[in-house]
C-alpha cells in the first residue's frame, strides 16, 4: 500500500475579485485585503484529490504538510477533512524570507523526517506566487524523478503512471516510484468534506515542527538559502476606457456594436 | 563562477521545425546579449536536428550548440536536465533563457536547483540593470494582478522561463554568420527515470488559438456545449479561433486545450471578443496582449469592462444572435 505525502501551501483566495488587490509599493508587500479569506492554494486541494483517488483503490496513508507562519486551522485542516491521514505543519522564524528553494529544502527535510514515500504530491503551482517551483525543488533536494503538470496518476506496483498535460493534449508517462507529481486543475473538482471528516479533522492534533525538529542547515532555510530576491512587486497601470455600446433593445446594442467594429476596421 | 559569460537560450523544437518560442527567445536574449557586449549562443536539443542550428543563427545567434541523441527524441525530465547542466557546464553562461512551455515550466526550476542558483518563472521582461549589470527579471505573480521584479544576485547563470509571445523575434537574415558546435549527449540510459508510453493530440480543428488573428471566447455564462457552438458559427464567419475561460473546460463544455490563461494559452489577437467571461486576472494573463478587447457580459460591474475597448452590457443570448446577423449582414455587403 502506497505511502503519500502532498504539500499544501495556505493563501489568500487566489479567486477574490481583481479590485480587491492592492499592493503597498513602499513595502514591496502585497496588502491582505479585507474580506479575503484564507484558503488552502487550489492545486493543492486538487493534489490531495490525486492521493486520496489512489488510496480509494489502493489503500494507504496520506500525509499532507504545510509550511507557513498564521496558519488558519479550520483552512488548513482540510486536507484531513477529505480524508488525508495526518496534518504536519512547518512553523518557525527561521523559514521566513524564503524562496521556491529554501521553500523545497525545507519540506524536503520535513519529508525526510517523515520517512517511508512512495509518490509525493504537490500542486502545480502555489496560486499566490505562481512559481511552480517547489515541487521540482523537494524531487532535487530528495534525488528522485519528477513528473510536472498532471492531469491523471494511477498507482502500479514500484510505478506511477502519469497524464501529463501539454500545450496540444496530454502524453502518458510511466515513472519508478519514489516520485514527485505536481496536479493541474485538468485533475477534475476535489471532493468535499463530509460532515464526519470535518469533525474527525478538528479534534485531529496537529504537530508542529520547527528547523530544528526536521535536522535543517540554518545555512539553507529561509534568506540564508534563498537565491533569488524580489526587488519590487508593483501593479501594472490599466487604462480602464471602455466605450459602452448602447441601443434600444440588446438586439441593437449588438447591430451597433458590430457597425462600431466595422468603423474601427476590426471586422 | 565570476567569469560567466553570454546569453544562452534554451531553443525547443516542433514537429521538425524551431518553435515560435524559440525564435522568441532569440530575438529577446540578443538585445540582452548585445545590451552587455557578450555573445549569444542556442542550445538546440533533440534527435534529427538536421540544418535549425543554421536556422537559429539566421534568428540572432553566434553559436549553436547542437546536442543530437536518439534518447532526446522526446523531452524528458532526466535526460534534458542533464544535457543542459552539461552543456551550462562546459559553456558557463551568464545568463539562460528557457521558455514558460511544457517543457521550459519543468526543466528551468530542476536544472536551476541542480546548479544551486535560481530561476524566475514566467518572466514579461527581461532588461539588465545598468549599474550591476545583472538581469531584471519582472514577472507576473498573483495570478497577474501584480508583477514582481527579480535579481539573481550571488549565483550563475541566472535563469529565466519567458511568457511566449512576450518578445518579439528580430528579422531572419539568412546572411547572418555564426559558428555550430556538436556536444555529445553523454547520456546513461538507466539514470533517466520516466518513459513516455504514449503521446495524445487533442488538437481543436481550425485555427490554432496562439496564431489566431480574432478569437471568440466564451466563459462559465455560456452555461453549455451547446452555447459553444453559437461561437464557432461566429468564429467561422470571422475567421476566427474559439477559445474559453478554464470553468468551460473543468465543465467538459470544451477540451482543455482551448483555455486561454496564465495556465493555458497566451494568445494576443487582433480583436478578441469576450463572452459571458468576467475578466479574472488569471485569464486575462493569457489574453492581455490583445490589440482589441470586446466584451459582452450581462453585469456591468464586471471586471472585463475594465480591459475592453467596446462592449455591451446584456444577456449573450440576446446579443450574440443580433451581433453575429449584423456581422454577417456587414460582411456579405
Ligand atoms: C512574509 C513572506 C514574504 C514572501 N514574499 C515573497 C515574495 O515576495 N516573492 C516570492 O517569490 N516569495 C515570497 N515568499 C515565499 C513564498 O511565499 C513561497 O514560499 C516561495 O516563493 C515558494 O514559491 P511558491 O509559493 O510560488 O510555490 P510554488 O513553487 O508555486 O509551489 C508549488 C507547490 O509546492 C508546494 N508548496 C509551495 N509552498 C509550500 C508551502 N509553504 N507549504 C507546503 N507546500 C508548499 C505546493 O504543493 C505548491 O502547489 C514570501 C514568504 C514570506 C513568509
Ligand atoms: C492559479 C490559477 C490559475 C488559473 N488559470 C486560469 C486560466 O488559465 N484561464 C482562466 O480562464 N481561468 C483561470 N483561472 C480561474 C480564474 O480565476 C476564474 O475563475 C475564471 O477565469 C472565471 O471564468 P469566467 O469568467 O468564465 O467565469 P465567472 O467569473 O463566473 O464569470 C462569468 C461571467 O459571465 C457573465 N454572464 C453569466 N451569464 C451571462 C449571460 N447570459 N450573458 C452575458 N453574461 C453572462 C457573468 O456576469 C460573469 O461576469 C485560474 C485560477 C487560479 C487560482
Amino acid at each position: 500500500m502506497p505511502n503519500m505525502i502532498v504539500c499544501v501551501k495556505q493563501i489568500a483566495d487566489p479567486e477574490a475579485p481583481a479590485g480587491s488587490f492592492r499592493v503597498d509599493e513602499s513595502a514591496n508587500q502585497v496588502v491582505p485585503a479585507a474580506g479575503v479569506s484564507q484558503v488552502v492554494s487550489p492545486f493543492d486541494e486538487q493534489a490531495v484529490e490525486a492521493a486520496l483517488r489512489i488510496k480509494d483503490a489502493h489503500g494507504g496513508k496520506i500525509t499532507a504538510i504545510s509550511l507557513g507562519k498564521s496558519f488558519v486551522m479550520d483552512v488548513i485542516k482540510k486536507p484531513l477533512s477529505m480524508g488525508s491521514d495526518e496534518l504536519i505543519l512547518l512553523q518557525d522564524p527561521a523559514f521566513e524570507g524564503a524562496d521556491s528553494r529554501s521553500t523545497a529544502y525545507a519540506l524536503a527535510m520535513a519529508i525526510k523526517k517523515v520517512g517511508e514515500y512512495d509518490v509525493i504530491f504537490c500542486g502545480r503551482q502555489a496560486a499566490d506566487w505562481d512559481a511552480g517551483q517547489v515541487g521540482s525543488g523537494i524531487a532535487e533536494f530528495l534525488g528522485i524523478p519528477s513528473v510536472t503538470v498532471a492531469k491523471k496518476v494511477e498507482f502500479l506496483d514500484g510505478k506511477v503512471k502519469v497524464e501529463r498535460v501539454t500545450s496540444d493534449g496530454y502524453e502518458v508517462i510511466e515513472v519508478s516510484t519514489p516520485a514527485l507529481i505536481t496536479i493541474s486543475n485538468e485533475l477534475g473538482e476535489p471532493r468535499y468534506p463530509k460532515l464526519k471528516g470535518i469533525m474527525a479533522a478538528a479534534k485531529k492534533e496537529v504537530p508542529t515542527w520547527t528547523a530544528q525538529d526536521i535536522g535543517a542547515d540554518a545555512s539553507q532555510l529561509g534568506t540564508a538559502g534563498a537565491r533569488i530576491k524580489l526587488l519590487k512587486v508593483f501593479q501594472p497601470v490599466k487604462e480602464g476606457k471602455c466605450e459602452i455600446i448602447e441601443g434600444e433593445s440588446p438586439e441593437e446594442a449588438a447591430a451597433n456594436l458590430a457597425l462600431k467594429l466595422r468603423e474601427a476596421k476590426l471586422i | 563562477m565570476a567569469d560567466n559569460k553570454g546569453v544562452m537560450i534554451c531553443g525547443e523544437i516542433t514537429e521538425g521545425k524551431l518553435a515560435p518560442i524559440t525564435t522568441e527567445l532569440l530575438g529577446g536574449g540578443r538585445k540582452l546579449a548585445d545590451t552587455l557586449g557578450e555573445e549569444l549562443s542556442a542550445v538546440l536539443i533533440g534527435s534529427g536536428i538536421g540544418d535549425l542550428a543554421t536556422e537559429a543563427i539566421a534568428f540572432g545567434a553566434d553559436k549553436v550548440f547542437v546536442v543530437d541523441d536518439p534518447l532526446l527524441a522526446d523531452y524528458r525530465t532526466d535526460s534534458y536536465v542533464a544535457v543542459i547542466e552539461k552543456v551550462v557546464k562546459e559553456v558557463s553562461p551568464n545568463i539562460a533563457l528557457m521558455g514558460q512551455t511544457a517543457m521550459g515550466r519543468d526543466l528551468a526550476p530542476r536544472l536551476a536547483f541542480r546548479l544551486d542558483t535560481a530561476t524566475s518563472m514566467d518572466c514579461l521582461e527581461l532588461s539588465i540593470d545598468p549599474d550591476s549589470k545583472l538581469l531584471l527579471q519582472t514577472r507576473s505573480v498573483y495570478g497577474g494582478n501584480a508583477m514582481g521584479t527579480y535579481v539573481c544576485e550571488g549565483t550563475k547563470p541566472q535563469i529565466a522561463a519567458v511568457r511566449a509571445k512576450a518578445m518579439d523575434p528580430i528579422e531572419k537574415d539568412d546572411s547572418r554568420k555564426g559558428e555550430v558546435v556538436t556536444i555529445d549527449a553523454g547520456l546513461d540510459p538507466s539514470m533517466i527515470r520516466t518513459t513516455v508510453v504514449d503521446k495524445v493530440k487533442e488538437e481543436v480543428e481550425g485555427i490554432k488559438l496562439e496564431d489566431a488573428e480574432v478569437i471568440v471566447c466564451g466563459g462559465r455564462g455560456m452555461g453549455s456545449t451547446e452555447a459553444f457552438q453559437e461561437l464557432e458559427a461566429l468564429a467561422k464567419l470571422l475567421g476566427a479561433a474559439v477559445g474559453a475561460t478554464r470553468p468551460p473546460c473543468d465543465n467538459g463544455w470544451v477540451p482543455a486545450g482551448m483555455q486561454v490563461g496564465l495556465t493555458g494559452k497566451i494568445v494576443s489577437p487582433t480583436l478578441y471578443i469576450a463572452v459571458a467571461l468576467s475578466g479574472a486576472s488569471q485569464h486575462m494573463a493569457g489574453c492581455s496582449g490583445s490589440k482589441n478587447i470586446i466584451a459582452i457580459n450581462k453585469d456591468a460591474e464586471a471586471n472585463i469592462f475594465n480591459e475592453a475597448r467596446f462592449g455591451v452590457v446584456g444577456d449573450y443570448k440576446k446579443v450574440l444572435p443580433a451581433f453575429t446577423e449584423k456581422v454577417k449582414e456587414l460582411l456579405a455587403g
